[in-house]
């Protein structure tokens, strides 16, 4: 059965912050009601906490590391969950009730299969 | 088949009625073997291997008593060497032996495939740009390089556009299927929007275009014609195919002898196609009929188109009607462009003063031609030349084709003479 990853795009947000906590239990209903298909997930702490590397020249060349995510949007990557769907149209279906899709966006992807 | 048909020559029939026939068919048994091999890249080698074999051997032996069988057979056959190959340089064992079997195809298998690949071709995580590329390629079975001249877009690009559109439904499963009744209405109207842009571009293009690009308009009809055929009781399907009739019957008079746009008050009405009227017509009020909540914006799109059909002169027009319809469609519609065209119809009913101020009041439309040109004509009937020299002014300033930047140039020199 395929996997999709749903990315979540909102506001750049703590989610461990107490005003936060409503919305945690509507991220744990929605995880409640999707375990079927759940294999996996997490909410990601904000991009002031992300770190971008790159190593320049090539393999084991100089490692450079900056503050902040690798791309800047207006809504950021603040979760993903790992979802298995028989098809696109079932994917799209669970992806609608992420409480991000109306907070925010759902990115779905195909998650290749090797 | 065509034993004794009209277009036999000698002993076999003419390559035209079989290119016709195969044309036909093509997209039934690409629609199955989309469905049996999971791969709408295998698919169409499969299906135009077949094709290819047909126009080849049917002039000259004679079409086989069942074509579409024929055509399957070949196809499949294609299809499991296709398999085979991949799977012998994947190193894989073949998976191919269950398609060897040719299972007699029924006529309602035939309806559902050709309908699951109406759905994925128009499915809505494709974009608009690729689901005409595909409704186009697959569909209508156009090559690559006669969409990309119809829809004026370089081969290379739109050779691109369908790999991955193609690669899409691939990786990401979209799946091959038919929604569920609760889906039907929203996907539906997504095919009538494809199959209606398909229309309008081939509608939009000038006497001096490329054939092809004027020809899409019959391909529109022809995929519309497809969907009324496969979803007869859809009021959406309908309402799609008889605005598509009622605008096409125009076809003959929407120009002069020099090729010049010529608008609705001034074409000449013994010139629009009868029969098309006809036809147009009566699918609108069977899809009224088959109207239970909710109206169709096609359907209310044809009401209109319909009033103007039956009217014998451009002043006998029922505006009230018309307006009437305009403000149904507003209810399930409101777009600015449509509120303009209600506005428009306002004008011929109770004169271009109220129209006028319908008009201005349509926010949203400054970079559209059509808002200026409407105020141009409006303008000019209240006798308000300079005013209305500006508004053709700024609507020739913005995008437009050849012959409608004519007709409105000849609009404002008629105002300055």
């Amino acid at each position: 059965m395929p996997t999709y990853i749903a990315l979540t795009y909102t506001a750049d947000v703590d989610w461990t912050r107490p005003e936060y906590a409503e919305e945690m239990k509507e991220y744990n209903e929605f995880g409640a009601a999707a375990a079927a298909v759940l294999r996996g997930g997490n909410a990601l702490y904000p991009t002031s906490t992300a770190t971008t590397v790159r190593v320049s020249g090539g393999k084991g060349g100089e490692v450079l590391t900056s503050d902040g995510p690798y791309a800047e949007t207006k809504e950021a990557l603040t979760g993903f969950y790992l979802l298995e769907c028989a098809d696109l149209d079932e994917a799209v279906k669970v992806a609608a009730t992420i409480p991000a899709a109306w907070a925010g966006a759902v990115e779905v992807r195909p998650v290749i299969q090797f | 088949m065509l034993a004794g048909d009209a277009t036999r020559v000698g002993d076999g029939p003419s390559a035209a009625a079989v290119a016709r026939l195969v044309r036909e068919e093509r997209t039934r048994i690409l629609a199955t073997l989309i469905r049996v091999t999971g791969s709408v890249d295998l698919a169409e080698d499969a299906t135009q291997d077949a094709v290819v074999r047909a126009l080849e051997t049917w002039p000259r032996d004679g079409v086989p008593e069942n074509p579409r069988a024929w055509l399957l057979v070949v196809a499949r056959r294609r299809a499991v060497d296709l398999i085979r190959r991949e799977a012998r340089r994947a190193g894989k064992e073949a998976e191919a032996v269950s398609l060897l079997d040719p299972a007699p195809e029924n006529p309602e298998s035939v309806r559902d495939d050709l309908l699951r690949l109406i759905f994925t071709c128009c499915h809505p995580a494709l974009s608009l740009d690729a689901q005409v590329a595909l409704a186009l390629r697959t569909l209508a079975g156009l090559s690559t390089a006669e969409v990309a001249r119809g829809l004026l877009v370089p081969e290379a690009t739109m050779a691109k556009r369908l790999t991955r559109a193609k690669q899409k439904i691939a990786q990401a499963r979209i799946p091959y299927r038919v929604p569920a009744a609760e889906e039907l209405t929203a996907r539906l109207s997504g095919v009538a929007a494809t199959v209606y842009l398909i229309f309008n571009e081939g509608y939009a293009a000038g006497a001096g275009d490329d054939l092809l690009r004027t020809a899409l308009t019959g391909e529109a009809i022809r995929l519309a014609r497809l969907l009324a055929e496969l979803m007869p009781d859809e009021a959406t399907v309908l309402g799609l195919l008889a605005l598509l009739l009622l605008q096409d019957s125009r076809r003959a008079a929407r120009t002069d002898a020099d090729g010049r746009l010529l608008l609705l008050a001034e074409q000449d009405r013994s010139r629009w196609d009868p029969a098309l009227v006809t036809e147009g017509v009566e699918l609108v009020g069977r899809a009224l009929r088959r109207t239970a909540h909710r109206p169709d914006r096609y359907v209310v799109q044809a009401a209109v188109a319909a009033c103007h059909a039956l009217a014998p002169a451009y002043d006998l027009t029922p505006w009230d009607a018309v307006v009437s319809w305009y403000d149904v469609l507003l209810t399930v519609h409101d777009t600015p462009v449509v509120r303009l065209n209600r506005a428009a119809a306002v004008a011929e009913r109770d004169g271009p003063a109220a129209g006028l101020a319908l008009v201005d009041a349509v926010d949203g439309l400054t970079g559209y031609p059509w808002w200026h040109a409407t105020r141009g004509e409006l303008l000019r009937r209240l006798d308000r030349p300079t005013e209305a020299v500006a508004a053709y002014d700024r609507a020739l300033a913005l995008d437009l084709s050849g012959p409608q930047a004519e007709h409105l140039r000849r609009r404002r020199a008629e105002l300055t003479d």
